[in-house]
């Protein structure tokens, strides 16, 4: 499934909901909509990887990158996931310990993420 | 004797084709249907980081997918970049990882292995037999 890209606003949090696949070939496009979010002003930003059936090492590159630009901006930064599969990445690549995660939209922009 | 073998032009449009192949194999081999997402991931990978290597290097030649069922269901992904830029992978913490001197390349690298070595139980990286490159060698076993 290709990558589908979606923007609201929750509060004061800008909830990126990703859906599809996000590999070497769409990623590209996840981290040109993330640069585009964050020049534009966003500062607290969730990406809802509820939708998303999968994600490799290039896609989780790019949420890195936006992770470390948030916090140089004094921002924050922050993933939805509540997939088990999707979460097992997270915990083989030690990067649950560096993003915060949160099993719902709400929980991420009510946790002051 | 490979049942499956698939070459591609270095680009990561057709990894998600690689992918979908190697899922394909596997579920007709007998591959458990709860290891096909990691055998989904691993090989996409494997054939993201020899993308990477052909494109660092300007390799033009195709990155070579064999895939075999004889026993074990054994994918090889074989690249043709310079064996020295292969060796030396490793996973990172999650210090390095959230450090901001490391760039977005050198992380996704960090991280891919990472999968790949915590998806699959036996993993081989070498280099290849003949000629220059390396091939990363997964095997799964056979639910028959």
């Amino acid at each position: 499934m290709e990558l589908s890209l979606a923007t609201r606003t929750v509060g004061e949090h800008t909830v990126l909901e990703v859906g599809g696949e996000v590999d070497v070939y769409t990623a590209p496009r996840l981290r040109e909509r993330l640069l585009e979010l964050i020049d534009g002003g966003a500062r607290h930003v969730v990406v809802d990887l509820g939708r998303v059936d999968f994600l490799d090492s290039t896609g989780l590159g790019v949420l890195v990158g936006a992770l470390k630009r948030l916090r140089t901006a004094d921002g924050t930064f922050a993933l939805v996931c509540d997939k088990e599969p999707l979460l097992k990445i997270f915990r083989i690549t030690a990067l649950d310990q560096v993003f915060p995660l949160h099993p719902t939209v709400e929980a991420a922009t009510g946790a002051g993420a | 004797m490979a049942t499956v073998r698939l070459s591609f032009s270095p680009a990561p449009v057709h990894v998600r084709t690689a992918r979908l192949v190697g899922v394909a194999v596997a579920r007709r081999a007998g591959v458990r249907e709860d290891l096909l997402d990691e055998v989904r991931l691993a090989i996409g990978e494997a054939c993201t980081r020899a993308v990477a290597l052909h494109r660092q290097y300007g390799v033009a030649d195709p990155v070579l997918v064999e895939m075999s069922d004889s026993g074990t269901y054994a994918v090889r992904v074989v690249d043709r970049a310079p064996i020295e830029a292969s060796i030396g992978l490793h996973a990172l913490d999650a210090d390095e990882l959230a450090n901001e001197s490391l760039n977005e390349d050198d992380l996704t690298t960090g991280v891919g292995f990472a999968l790949l070595a915590g998806f699959v139980e036996d993993l081989q990286v070498r280099p290849v037999d003949e000629g220059i490159g390396t091939e990363v060698r997964m095997v799964w076993p056979l639910n028959r």
